[in-house]
């Protein structure tokens, strides 16, 4: 069982000068090393509710719990170094080289010049930059995407446990965008950090998280899996929400795992195999393309764990489409 | 004519001395102290939005009043010498740097403030490491034009019994002799220059990461 990375207690803000609550009463539990994200359109309340953990915003009344703290007792500076920012803006340090924007807290931290120096070059070379080519360079001679990378690596620095990140890809291309989509996927299975990210953008929500929370009006509609939302959509709002989706976005987000009938005997079967990760959509295509009305899901070292037929295919799908039409 | 001059230069080349030492003093003296008066206030005025329009109002209006006025009203209060001088030129430089750390410090995108915030910077790592390097180049715009001010404006203490290349200037204009008046003006014109030189070249230096 996963400790509690963060909890939200009957968490509620309101603007100064404002009637309306920006939040309102969000009571929410993150385990360690999951990867929430939280979907909503602007004014839904979805960056306040990620800024009020690490302080950015200061919550009007409830508590947020860091690893079972309350967040007010813990000193401020030291606590959001535990915790990986990155937004939308990339907000790098227009005078510090890449070297130094990386660098920046390890060195508050610090850690010797040679600590520093070779976690800059791993962790350009997590983010996929060459230290070598990158390192010298200032965020200005650098592009968006580039700069968004320089940001990820900033924001684990010092190997937080949580990241926390508002739309970090709103502004970056379609293509560059996906291709940082599925990097994040690849460090977070890798690093195991605890992520809870922001977006607005519906397919995103549902490709990177493990869980997504949506929210309306300062509140939480849903709190589920991928799976768990398009299959059972909790109300109304949800529902129109993935209605916006179309069917094959819908099967894009899909994993493998959540629709399997699961097989316990050793099978002999020689379908095609599939990972527990594959999306349905490319399920589907292999099904169309090949004739074919199963194929099993493997699980690495477990082998098989499950098969989904072309039946199942047909009624996860339109279990998602007849809730949410 | 120039060859007049500076055979009369050399005759008097120990009070020349003197007057240059005198002039740069006083202009360094006075700049030093608005530059420490200023930016501390910039600052402050950048971070309380409802009186930085007043503070900055105030000292442009006192700029208004002309420096030979600001030493005529000082005098019966301070004396004569050094120290009117020195406050009046203070009072005609602190506006130029107050406003361009006001702006420099304004003019920071706030999404690198909340960034560094958000990653656990201290009130006092943000402003020494973020804020004044990124405020840097504006200030040192406001502390070029008045270090060009001071300079030129540093003749008048010369009035105040305050010495100075101003000396030169007044005796040349009181004497009608264009010798002594061009010796005055050419020293107070390079020296103006020179700071101009210098000034560019450190705003050249920190301003590198905007470059290349």
């Amino acid at each position: 069982m996963a400790r509690t990375a963060i909890e939200f207690r009957n968490v509620s803000k309101q603007y100064a000068n404002t009637s309306q609550y920006a939040v309102a009463g969000v009571n929410m539990r993150i385990s360690e090393g999951s990867f929430i994200t939280i979907l909503g359109t602007s004014g839904s309340g979805k960056t306040t509710l990620l800024k009020m953990v690490n302080r950015i915003y200061e919550a009007t009344s409830g508590e947020i719990l860091y690893f079972g703290e309350h967040i007010k007792n813990l000193k401020l500076e030291e606590y959001r170094r535990k915790i990986g920012y990155v937004i939308q803006q990339v907000g790098l340090f227009p005078h510090m080289t890449v070297e130094e924007n990386i660098g920046a807290i390890p060195q508050i931290l610090r850690w010797d010049t040679d600590t520093i120096a070779n976690r800059v070059n791993a962790l350009l070379e997590l983010v996929c930059l060459s230290p070598r080519d990158f390192k010298k360079r200032y965020p200005r001679q650098l592009s968006g995407g580039q700069q968004q990378r320089v940001g990820l690596a900033r924001a684990m620095a010092a190997d937080p446990d949580i990241m926390l990140m508002d739309e970090p890809f709103g502004a970056i291309d379609a293509i560059t965008r996906q291709n940082l989509q599925e990097e994040l996927i690849r460090i977070q299975r890798k690093l195991n950090k605890t992520i809870l990210f922001v977006t607005h953008d519906v397919s995103e929500a549902f490709k990177l998280g493990d869980k997504v929370v949506i929210m309306h009006e300062g509140t939480i509609q849903q709190f589920d899996t991928p799976y768990g939302i398009i299959s059972k959509p909790a109300n109304e709002y949800v529902a129109r929400l993935i209605a916006t989706q179309d069917i094959v976005q819908r099967l894009k987000v899909l994993k493998a795992q959540s629709v399997m009938l699961p097989v316990d005997a050793q099978v002999s079967d020689r379908a095609f195999r599939v990972g527990t990760e594959e999306s349905l959509h490319n399920i589907l295509t292999y099904f169309l393309e090949h004739d074919q009305n199963h194929v099993l899901v493997e699980d690495g070292g477990r082998g098989v764990v499950g098969k989904i037929t072309w039946e199942q295919l047909k009624v996860s799908t339109r279990q998602g489409k007849i809730l949410s039409a | 004519m120039i060859n007049e001059s500076i055979a009369y230069l050399l005759l008097n080349i120990d009070k020349y001395y003197e007057a240059v030492i005198v002039h740069v003093e006083i202009s360094l003296a006075a700049i030093a102290v608005s530059f420490m008066v200023a930016v501390p206030l910039g600052i402050w005025c950048s971070k309380n939005g409802s009186v930085s329009y007043s503070v900055i109002n105030a000292f442009t209006i006192l700029r208004i009043i002309p420096s030979l006025a600001v030493l005529v009203i000082a005098m019966p209060i301070l004396g004569t010498g050094f120290v009117p001088a020195l406050f009046a030129l203070t009072l005609l430089a602190i506006p130029p740097i107050l406003i361009n750390t006001y702006s420099g410090f304004r003019n920071i995108d706030p999404s690198v403030l909340e960034c560094a915030a958000g990653m656990g910077m201290n009130t006092e790592k943000i402003l020494f490491g973020i804020e004044i390097p990124l405020a840097m180049p504006l200030i040192l715009t406001g502390l070029r034009t008045s270090a060009t001010e001071v300079i030129a404006s540093a003749t008048l203490a010369s009035y105040i019994g305050a010495g100075g290349l101003g000396d030169f200037i007044f005796t040349g204009i009181g004497m009608n002799d264009a010798r002594i008046l061009l010796i005055g003006g050419m020293s107070v014109a390079l020296l103006s220059a020179l700071t101009e030189v210098s000034l560019t070249a450190v705003q050249h230096m920190v301003t590198k990461y905007q470059r290349d």
